[in-house]
């Protein structure tokens, strides 16, 4: 973990564009579609919710280090930071293009800041079309440059885009951000209480906090909530340059495989002795810490 | 659903453009762009039904104090007036800064 400076700067009291500004160098934000481009769905009025100008998705393009840079950032105070047609679009049409650039070898360094429940459930269909293509973005723009993902917190990242966090070449997390596939509640009520009391923010960090994730390499680097510390950490990972595709998680499947065939499901699984466990059936990728 | 349309005559000039706000329960979003004339027009989309009076009376408090020549846009989610007038006062400020 990244050492905490004096006097912080929390990424977790900041808005979408408040964080897209902070990763960019200072003074280079500039927002594409911005709110009063209006472009909001045109599903959640028709089922009585207001829309929002930007439907919660800000592309931001800018300076990394002072390198190119689009930088997207979801808004988890508007629906949760669900994914439906419109941001979604916006997120999957500026990583589109980001590969554009990548193959025509113009450099470009691409941002998720990720703060979502996953898809938006008033516009399934088309918010799960979008995270199929921001998928398929990910995996194929890692190739030419790393894909950062940052979860700082306070929503977390689950669902579609949870399964997004896990395709980035490299993910940042705050103590404070989440990540999983389902979120508490889910689990909870899909496995019952005694699995896992969505109430029990302790036992939920324990399994899907940030520093859980990092010491089970589901995740790169830790860092402190502080808006410094963290452009720091997005511009050493770009510093060190691509990630052979074979040491992204996502390429590891026998890794993972071996490292869930350890686990006995029968016993009580206890995530303080599941970073030890995992470490002795190997590491991912030896690029894994920055 | 609900869409409300005012029209004021208002004097004063914004200097830029500004958005406050988000949509969420209980809150809402404005948006704010400045005109050359000297009217202003307000358009509420809102998911609370049967309130074009209460908005009117905050609107109408609004544009008697802070007589901005502005186009607005709000995108309420059942925010009280208090909460409406609040983010107003927060709109002038970024407008006019």
């Amino acid at each position: 973990m990244s050492p905490v400076p004096a006097r912080r700067d929390a990424v977790t009291e900041l808005t979408a564009r408040e964080r897209a500004t902070a990763v960019l160098d200072e003074g280079t934000f500039r927002e594409l579609i911005d709110p009063f481009d209006l472009l909001t769905s045109p599903h959640l009025p028709l089922q009585g919710i207001t829309a929002q100008s930007d439907d919660g998705a800000v592309v931001a393009r800018g300076h990394i280090d002072g390198v190119p840079a689009v930088v997207l950032a979801i808004d988890g105070d508007f629906q949760g930071g669900g994914i439906g047609e419109i941001n979604g679009a916006k997120i999957a049409g500026a990583l589109e293009l980001a590969l554009v650039d990548a193959e025509a070898g113009r450099p470009i360094r691409p941002v998720l800041m990720l703060e979502t429940g996953g898809i938006r459930l008033q516009e399934a269909n088309l918010g799960l079309l979008a995270v199929a293509e921001i998928h398929a973005a990910i995996a194929a723009l890692r190739r030419h440059v790393p894909v950062v993902g940052v979860i700082t917190g306070k929503i977390g990242c689950y669902g579609g885009l949870g399964i997004a966090a896990g395709l980035c070449s490299d993910l940042i997390m705050t103590t404070e951000g989440r990540l999983a596939l389902n979120g508490p509640e889910v689990v909870e009520q899909e496995a019952g209480v005694a699995e896992l009391d969505a109430s029990d923010r302790a036992a939920v960090w324990r399994y899907s906090g940030g520093r859980q994730r990092v010491d089970t390499g589901l995740a790169d680097v830790l860092v402190a909530d502080d808006t410094a510390v963290l452009r720091d950490a997005v511009q050493a990972v770009f510093r060190r340059g691509t990630k052979p595709d074979a040491s992204c998680r996502s390429a590891q499947v026998e890794l993972f495989a071996a490292r869930l065939a350890a686990i006995d499901p029968d016993g009580v699984l206890d995530p303080a002795a599941l970073p030890g466990l995992w470490s002795s059936v190997g590491s991912p990728g030896e690029e894994r810490s920055a | 659903m609900e869409t409300l349309e005012f029209t004021y005559s208002a004097a004063g000039q914004a200097t830029r453009r500004a958005r406050v706000g988000v949509v969420a329960s209980g809150d809402l979003e404005i948006l704010a762009v400045p005109r050359a004339d000297d009217r202003a027009t307000v358009r509420v989309t809102t998911s609370v039904d049967g309130f074009a009076a209460v908005w009117r009376d905050v609107l109408d408090g609004f544009f008697a104090g802070a007589a901005l020549a502005v186009d607005v846009v709000i995108h309420d989610a059942g925010a009280t007036p208090g909460t409406v007038a609040l983010r107003l006062a927060q709109l002038k400020e970024s407008a006019t800064a």
